[in-house]
């Protein structure tokens, strides 16, 4: 059975007067894999953060039209971004972990809620970094700088640090796109597992990954959605002659 | 509101608070100098003070103009000095010199910013000064030493912004200029002064600013007499000794008179500050 | 430079380096030469006494412990009062607010403080706190003077470092849901932090060495301070009144050679800092 978890309708952001996303629809199901891809600028990234509203931060942002998430209007008055945020978390493209320990960063998020009970933390801290697949390369040095880790390690890091907070969805911003074929393999094979238990929101430069790994795909154009379908029509017989080109690869 | 956002609003307007500190004192700085230092200007005339020659405080003559001169000759006198020094240096460090010694001067040169001016006074006095009686005449506390002491005092100051500043100047510069066949010092010259000149400038203004505020370095040399000098051997007194020298001991009237004396001082310093962020500003636009 | 010399560009450039070379050697060699009269006359009369016991008689004998005490409560105090205020300022003007009008004011104010002579400083403090505020002198107007003369220093220090953190880091803590004020305070602060400390210690430094404006603030009296409203006499102060008044040469080059060690020790610290901070940026 289908639930709808986020409901987004008739949706537009500005940066200033430059309009990057154009009158958005569309429905992301619990417990699925939405891949969402497109070319750079295609507004997949803006995308992503209006859905927990870190375009706020940004001055000059603006947006019109609904999100509706579990049911909320999220740019609704009396919407508390904090626990937004903790409700949507983000992975982003680049892996930054903060200059701090492994452990301390996967329990950053959890600290901010005054949670500093150490055995709930310890538990926490592995059952994160277990779900990220990083748990074996890391457990005898979780008190080391985690800036000291790999490239792929950091960006597992990122994602255990997101799951420490218990989060409903996971967004993720081309999360592999600075990692080697072994690292992204590894994080696609958790967010497999990870689909039992959320739903991930996948943006991607690689339509090869939303293949392997997306239920849906999404077809983002100059800040307008193209097409949106289950993987496998999208990839096989696209509606629209554009999603076609792109896929084809002739351009992007 | 949410309660998060409430704090955050609350945060921020004590921040702002904290944020205004600075200006504030200089508001209140303003304000308390010019209030007790205007009206006795005003009393007894503001030429008498500009342009008086005599300054007796106890008889109400209060002529600030031989500590006018005075603050502008030590001033003159010590960017003559500090001023080919430290861009010589400046130039030699960044331009001719090998990278290992400038690496090892640049910081040595910085840590003695950090001398205090008393020191520098000392050191005027026990050497500087006995070395001008022996061999110039005078008393030797004159324009003279005062000039070169601030001189070497403002050296730190010229040369560690003159080096930023000639470092500013892209390599790409250099190379054009070098591949025309241009000598290392016309490229100097010609090519990288130029560029560099704004920041150097400000540099200048800096030291400035220091040696016609300074202090307890300028009293120990200068010899105070309160009369225009006649020649740099000739003993001279600023502004700034012309408060500190008084100040202890000053009531009434004469309190009111190194106040506005202080007021001068201001004026002139805020003027040289404005010039400073002028060209400052005009560097950065670049 | 319409009367220069027709040279041969070669020979040019042959004169000017040795001018240059010269005029380094002479700014080099005065500024060495003010640190080694200081070192080489004040290293022997330093000793464990010297620094253990207060002055007598003006001055003439015993050591400099009091002056000693009162350096270091005098510069406590400017710096409890001016970091707080001074890293504050940063955090506004970085992490709450646009560029804007008030930052420029902001901004201005504090520029200009940065230009304001020492005496200034102590012809207010006298005026303000000795005077009307009626704390005397003593060292909490003199430190309260100290605070205000330090804090642009303070701020734009604390501003640069804190410029210099990753936008990433804020991004980061944002979306784990963060506040702004837990962002600045668990993620920004920690980063920026020896940067800041920098300010603060180039704060150290000119607190100890300043004279004008702690003689007419703190005044110069030789007992060890019992109270922050204990009237007191810096190192600085001690050895101006010294030097000035001819009262012992020996002493006074003591005084200055310990002043002038911990200044050292202190930009020597600072300097470290910094290289080891930029380093770790790049």
């Amino acid at each position: 059975m289908k639930t709808r978890g986020i409901i987004v309708r008739n949706f537009s952001h500005y940066y200033g007067q430059v309009r990057s996303l154009n009158n958005i629809n569309l429905d992301v199901y619990r417990h699925e894999i939405l891949g969402i891809i497109g070319p750079a600028k295609s507004g997949k990234s803006t995308f992503l953060a209006c859905l927990n509203r870190l375009n706020d931060l940004i001055p000059g942002s603006r947006v019109e039209g609904k999100i509706e998430v579990d049911g909320q209007d999220i740019y609704g008055p009396d919407v508390d971004v904090v626990a937004l945020r903790r409700k949507l978390g983000i992975v982003f493209a680049t892996p930054v972990p903060l200059p701090m320990t492994i452990y301390e960063n996967v329990v950053f998020g959890l600290r901010l809620l005054g949670n500093d009970e150490r055995r709930e933390l310890d538990r926490i801290v592995e059952d994160s970094l277990e779900k990220a697949g990083l748990w074996n390369e890391v457990k005898d040095r979780l008190h080391t700088s985690a800036l000291k880790l790999s490239g792929g390690q950091q960006q597992r890091l990122c994602l255990a640090r997101v799951l420490a907070l218990k989060p409903e969805y996971i967004l993720l911003d081309e999360p592999t796109s600075g990692l080697d074929p072994i690292s992204t393999m590894k994080i696609e094979e958790s967010l497999r597992q990870l689909k039992k238990d959320y739903t991930i929101i996948l943006v991607t430069n690689n339509t090869k990954q939303a293949a392997r790994v997306a239920d849906r795909t999404a077809f983002f154009l100059m800040g307008e959605l193209v097409e949106i379908d289950e993987t496998h029509v999208i990839f096989t017989r696209p509606m629209d002659k554009r999603t076609e080109a792109y896929l084809e690869g002739k351009f992007g | 509101m949410t309660p998060l956002e409430r704090n955050d609003r609350l945060i921020r307007i004590g921040l702002l608070m904290i944020a205004l500190s600075a200006i504030s004192i200089l508001a209140i700085i303003t304000v308390f100098i010019f209030e007790q230092g205007t009206p006795i200007m005003f009393k007894y005339g503001l030429k008498s003070f500009l342009l008086g020659r005599d300054w007796y405080p106890t008889e109400q003559s209060f002529g600030l103009l031989p500590m006018i001169v005075g603050s502008l000759m030590v001033t003159a006198g010590a960017l003559i000095i500090g001023v080919p020094l430290g861009l010589a240096s400046a130039i030699f460090l960044t331009e001719f010199s090998h990278r290992r010694l400038t690496r090892i001067l640049k910081p040595v040169i910085e840590l003695l910013a950090g001398i205090p001016s008393v020191v520098y006074g000392f050191i005027g006095l026990m050497f500087l000064v006995p070395f001008i009686r022996e061999n110039f005449g005078g008393p030797g506390l004159s324009v003279l030493a005062a000039s070169i002491i601030l001189g070497i005092m403002i050296l730190p100051t010229v040369i560690s912004i003159a080096i930023d500043s000639i470092r500013a100047v892209p390599d790409s510069y250099r190379e054009g200029s070098i591949a025309l066949g241009a000598t290392k010092w016309q490229t100097v010259r010609l090519v990288v002064l130029p560029a560099a000149r704004s920041g150097i400038v400000a540099g200048i203004i800096l030291g400035m600013g220091r040696a016609i505020g300074e202090t307890m370095a300028v009293i120990m040399v200068a010899g105070n007499a309160a009369n225009i000098p006649d020649s740099i051997l000739a003993p001279v007194r600023t502004l700034t000794s012309n408060i500190a020298l008084e100040m202890a001991y000053a009531g009434g009237e004469h309190r009111e008179a190194l106040f506005a004396t202080g007021v001068i001082l201001f004026i002139i310093i805020m003027i040289l500050n404005t010039l400073a962020n002028v060209t400052t500003a005009r560097q950065r636009r670049k | 430079m319409s009367l220069r010399l027709k040279l041969k560009p070669k020979t040019e450039q042959k004169i000017i380096q040795v001018i240059l070379y010269s005029f380094t050697s002479i700014a080099v060699l005065v500024l060495v030469f003010i640190l080694v009269v200081i070192l080489k006359n004040g290293l022997p009369q330093l000793s464990l006494e010297f620094l253990t016991r207060n002055p007598v008689d003006m001055g003439r004998e015993g050591g400099i412990l009091s002056t000693i005490v009162a350096t270091i409560f005098l510069t406590l105090i400017a710096l409890l009062v001016a970091t707080p205020l001074g890293v504050g300022t940063a955090i506004f003007l970085t992490e709450y607010t646009t560029e804007s009008w008030i930052t420029r004011v902001i901004r201005f104010g504090a520029e200009c403080l940065a230009g304001i002579p020492s005496i200034i400083f102590g012809l207010f403090g006298f005026i303000l706190f000795v005077n009307k505020l009626k704390f005397g002198w003593s060292m909490l107007s003199g430190g309260l003077t100290l605070a205000f003369m330090v804090l642009p220093t303070i701020i734009r220090t604390s501003e640069e470092a804190i410029k210099a953190v990753p936008e990433a880091y804020r991004l980061v803590s944002f979306s784990l849901g963060s506040t702004r004020w837990q962002m600045v305070t668990r993620v920004v602060l920690p980063s920026a932090l020896p940067g800041i400390v920098t300010g603060i210690i180039l704060s150290v430094g000119r607190s100890i060495g300043e004279t004008a404006a702690v003689i007419f603030t703190a005044g110069s009296a030789l007992r060890l301070p019992t109270s922050v409203f204990s009237s007191a006499r810096t190192m600085s102060v001690h050895f101006y009144i010294m030097a000035k008044e001819g009262i012992s040469m020996p002493k006074a080059y003591g005084t200055a050679a310990v002043l002038v060690i911990s200044i050292l020790l202190i930009n020597v610290t600072t300097y470290y800092l910094m290289e080891k901070y930029i380093r770790r940026k790049k």
